[in-house]
């Protein structure tokens, strides 16, 4: 059989444009992102301080040091603070921004009047960079000029509101912006779920003598399942990379208040010479976010097939 | 926007409906609550700012804030507003995403209707390569964009934000050709058209919206972004949102909180306006950015 | 040597084989319908000649030319799809002349064999219209037209009918049947639908797992089917299959039935090879047309048995009525004149004529051929 060999040169070129088109968006993805990749995990094992790769005496070196800078990594309370304002903002922000969103969904699918114009207000900050939102809220909340200082000019002079200038309190302030910024884009999910039940379904319901309450608790919340994992993988993705809000709004502070290990990797990679350190830290959130998507878009993936 | 209304069957009584509504505006107002401050505090004096007048409308309205905050403040060496850095986000944007968007619409057309063996692996990679936390790049990326003599320039921002940004608008095109009629394209490659006749005579004439969604997705986040900005072009090259952030940071002399304000708004205007104008597809693409698949 | 060959063709995905050398040959002019269940291969075998999917071994050849390879634009072929295909964005007139235009026509030459398309399908008044504002029947003509103004050695139809009502898919057949007969081309169908495959064809291929059951004209498709999937598959309502055993009557071979109530009735058979399967159990196929009342019985056969059964339901269909009994331990229905004394619950003679019956081989469900 010569028959598979016989294709004309218009035919196998066609068969290889389509390679051709995509392999350099193919190369970019592995060499940008793959190849860096395993080349900050490399850097990680080396004892490299600054950029060009400079390490402790001035040389330019790449010296594989084994697991130290991990175990530095570990025993800095500087990350230990910032992993738990990790805990701390992670656990607060995904809780409250879906318990909000949820709750604007199911009351926006009421039939409400001008539900288009409520959505184009509770979506707007989605659209605005984490810099201005933290500068906005900052100056909202600083005690100074902001909240506090407004009350008492109102008259309300024993009025304190001081959070984001106290250690014990700043994160919340944190969680404050966020929640502020992305909890009309969960709303939106929730509303996209509710909207794609079968109307059928509740009618059946109802005639079974389901109370509203029952009605939600018992058919509506179980069947958004899918939508409270998007809403999850994508809130604790964009917990773990929380970097801008918390640059504009504190600044990390007051202390290490409000350091998280976005601001963590900066400081110790671009600021304090330490980019082993740095690229542990690096590897450590690149695990962690891995750990939620590849399962997640796996499934989807393969559901798609 | 995205989500049609649909006839529910779920009927409240009136007092509930009441506490709804309440609920429902009160979360508005929080909401509108930052714009509001940003909006009022930009068009009055610092004086009635720091003498507890912030929620308060101006006494005396002006636009001097406005004009500082754009072309005299002090940001860098010199004290030049935010103009040269609204023009370097803007010849950062406009290639970046213009390039990000035609590489994305023929990955999407590669990737559904000529498919090979490994395809969803492939695609597997590039999404995942929008999610990955971008510390990770960062190091890596200084070193390329240093030897590459592209550190700190447009440029290299525009590498950079094509690069992260193709996974995303792969992920649009796929999607929308996935329900694309592949028929379409067999009938096209019977009528003797080739690789790039049918992408340019039959799939992209049909696929204005999910062009205008990617387009306004890719927009929205590479001029939002901060921290590719902050670590490869903090200089006279840094984007608004940098420029913007030491602005608002910079510990010399008094703090014009009405500039700072002034200057947000001016950050926020590109996507506030995207958004107002198109919102709905905005909206689109945030759903299909987030419920993949 | 065809005009179109099929040889020893296969096409696997992987380790899956899901076409098995299949080996067809359509002379020219020559319509012929690949049919069979959804799966069963037939849509593969049709993008194989469209040059739409590669072919793993064996040759396909267009006037003896080998087209493995060959790209579909290449093939002087045409196509006709299940969704019809019409490029959304442009007009009908576009629609046409695509093909002429990525092959290099010029331009007055495209307009004249547009106009002369449109003419001979008459749609010469949607030309300027785009796909989206055309009803399902335009947009058929109009897949035909681009099709037809290629003039091409091969038509390819996929299933282009299942999208239509079943009025307009009645009406369109005939279109498609009388567009045969003016231009001669030659055709291969796809179709799952046995009418349109009996109506249309010269030539059919019935098609199950990946294997042609059967190649042949549409009447000895029907009345010698090859197995019993064929049986079964073509004619509506499918042939009845009916355990049996051969028993020599007077040294002639009969099947010997069981009516309703357990008792037996021997039907004698016209091929006398089947003596000498004589004590073995065999199915029996019997179409309901063939089983009538003695009035309605074909007076030009000269095998008609006759059997008194119990009706079990009666199910009147306008030009017939439909009786069903229970024969063999199993439902068998019998096709009557709707003006037929048929009550249920009632017993009755109805006359079978067992010159169209036919045997199978329990085991191998291939008929046994006389």
């Amino acid at each position: 059989m010569s028959a598979r060999t016989e294709a004309d040169f218009q035919t196998r070129l066609q068969n290889w444009l389509p390679k051709l088109v995509l392999s350099p968006s193919l190369a970019m993805v592995l060499i940008f992102v793959y190849g860096f990749i395993l080349f900050t995990v490399y850097v990680s094992f080396t004892d490299s301080r600054i950029l060009p790769f400079v390490n402790n005496d001035g040389q330019r070196t790449l010296e594989l040091i084994g697991f130290s800078n991990y175990e530095k990594l570990f025993s800095l309370s500087h990350w230990e603070i910032s992993l738990w304002n990790m805990a701390t903002f992670a656990g607060l922000y995904i809780g409250i921004c879906t318990c909000l969103g949820l709750g604007l969904a199911i009351f926006l699918d009421q039939k409400i009047r001008a539900e288009g114009a409520l959505r184009t207000i509770y979506l707007y900050p989605m659209a605005l960079s984490f810099i201005v939102t933290g500068t906005a809220w900052k100056w909202f909340l600083d005690p100074g000029i902001g909240l506090e200082n407004v009350m008492q000019s109102w008259g309300w002079t024993s009025f304190e509101f001081d959070w984001i200038k106290n250690r014990d309190y700043a994160i919340y302030t944190v969680v404050l912006a966020a929640v502020w910024q992305t909890s009309g884009f969960v709303m939106a999910m929730f509303l996209a779920g509710l909207r794609g039940i079968d109307n059928e379904i509740l009618k059946a319901a109802q005639m079974d003598g389901a109370s509203n309450w029952n009605l939600y608790r018992r058919i509506i919340i179980p069947q958004l399942r899918p939508a409270f994992l998007s809403a999850f993988v994508i809130l604790s993705h964009l917990a773990i990379k929380t970097f801008d809000l918390v640059i504009a709004l504190t600044g990390g502070g007051p202390g290490r208040a409000t350091e998280l290990p976005a601001t963590f990797m900066y400081s110790y990679t671009f600021s304090r010479n330490q980019m082993g350190i740095g690229a542990s830290s690096a590897v450590i959130m690149l695990m962690t976010i891995a750990a939620i998507m590849i399962p997640y878009l796996y499934a989807e993936l393969r559901e798609k097939k | 926007m995205s989500v049609a209304m649909q006839d529910t069957a779920i009927r409240t009584g009136r007092a509930v409906r009441v506490l709804i509504y309440l609920f429902l505006l009160l979360f508005a107002l929080f909401y509108l609550l930052p714009l509001y401050v940003m909006l009022v505090n930009s068009v009055k004096p610092l004086s009635e700012i720091t003498g507890g007048g912030m929620m308060a409308l101006p006494e005396v309205w002006t636009i001097e804030p406005w004009l500082k905050a754009w072309s005299t403040a002090q940001i860098g060496v010199e004290p030049t507003g935010l103009k040269p850095y609204f023009w370097n986000s803007i010849s950062m944007v406009v290639p970046a995403v213009a390039i990000s968007t035609i590489l994305g619409a023929l990955n999407g057309y590669v990737l559904t209707k000529w498919r090979f063996r490994y395809d969803t692996i492939l695609f597997g990679l590039m999404l995942f390569a929008c999610f990955i936390p971008f510390q990770i790049v960062l190091i890596p990326m200084a070193a390329v964009l240093g030897f590459l003599g592209l550190a700190g320039t447009a440029s290299g921002l525009v590498l950079v934000h094509v690069v992260y940004g193709i996974g995303f608008s792969t992920l649009y095109f796929r999607n929308y050709y996935a329900v694309f009629p592949t028929e379409l394209v067999r009938a096209a490659q019977i009528d003797g058209a080739s690789f790039f006749k049918i992408f340019w005579r039959i799939l992209l004439p049909s696929s204005g919206p999910i062009a205008v969604v990617c387009i306004i997705w890719q927009f929205t986040n590479i001029w939002n972004d901060f921290l590719f900005g902050a670590s490869f072009a903090s200089g006279d090259g840094a984007p608004m949102t940098v420029a913007l952030n030491n602005l608002v940071q910079s510990s010399t002399g008094v703090k014009e909180y009405n500039v700072h304000f002034a200057g947000a708004i001016l950050a926020a205007l590109p996507t506030l306006l995207v958004y107002i104008v198109a919102g709905r597809y905005f909206v689109r693409g945030l759903m299909a950015g987030s419920v993949k698949g | 040597m065809g005009f179109l060959d099929i040889d020893n063709t296969t096409k696997s995905y992987g380790a899956v084989e899901v076409l098995h050398k299949v080996d067809i040959s359509v002379e020219e002019g020559k319509f012929l319908v690949l049919v069979g269940p959804s799966g069963c291969g037939k849509s593969t075998l049709l993008n194989m000649i469209a040059g739409l999917e590669d072919i793993t071994s064996g040759e396909i050849r267009i006037k003896d030319v080998v087209m493995n390879g060959v790209h579909p634009s290449k093939r002087n072929i045409a196509m006709v799809f299940q969704s019809y295909a019409l490029y959304p964005n442009m007009t009908v007139g576009q629609n046409i002349t695509f093909g002429l235009e990525m092959h290099g026509t010029p331009k007055a030459e495209r307009e004249k064999a547009m106009h002369d398309v449109a003419k001979l399908l008459q749609i010469e008044q949607l030309l300027d219209r785009k796909p989206g504002a055309l009803s399902g029947g335009q947009r058929q003509r109009v897949a035909m037209g681009r099709a037809l103004v290629r003039n091409p050695d091969v038509f390819l139809f996929d299933e282009p009918l299942s999208n239509l009502d079943a009025k307009l898919r009645v009406d369109m057949r005939t279109e498609i049947k009388k567009l045969h007969q003016n231009l001669g081309t030659t055709i291969v169908y796809v179709t799952h639908d046995q009418i349109e495959a009996m109506t249309l064809s010269t030539r059919i291929a019935v098609m199950n797992g990946g294997y042609v059951q059967q190649l042949g004209t549409p009447q000895e498709i029907y009345d010698t089917p090859a197995n019993i999937f064929v049986a079964t598959f073509m004619g509506s309502p499918a042939m009845n299959v009916v355990p049996a055993t051969v028993r020599l009557a007077n040294g002639r071979p009969v099947a010997e039935v069981a009516l309703h109530d357990g008792s037996l009735a021997e039907l004698p058979f016209s091929q006398d090879n089947l003596a000498a399967w004589e004590g073995r159990d065999i199915l029996l196929g019997i179409r309901p047309e063939t089983i009538t009342d003695e009035d309605a019985a074909d007076r030009k056969s000269s095998n008609i048995a006759h059997l008194t059964n119990r009706i079990v339901v009666t199910e009147p269909a306008g030009s017939d009525t439909f009786v069903s009994m229970t024969l063999g331990g199993k439902d068998v229905i019998a096709r009557m004149r709707s003006d037929a004394e048929v009550r249920p619950g009632a017993d009755f003679t109805f006359a079978v004529n067992m010159e169209k019956a036919v045997a199978f081989d329990p085991a191998s469900k291939n008929r046994i051929v006389p």
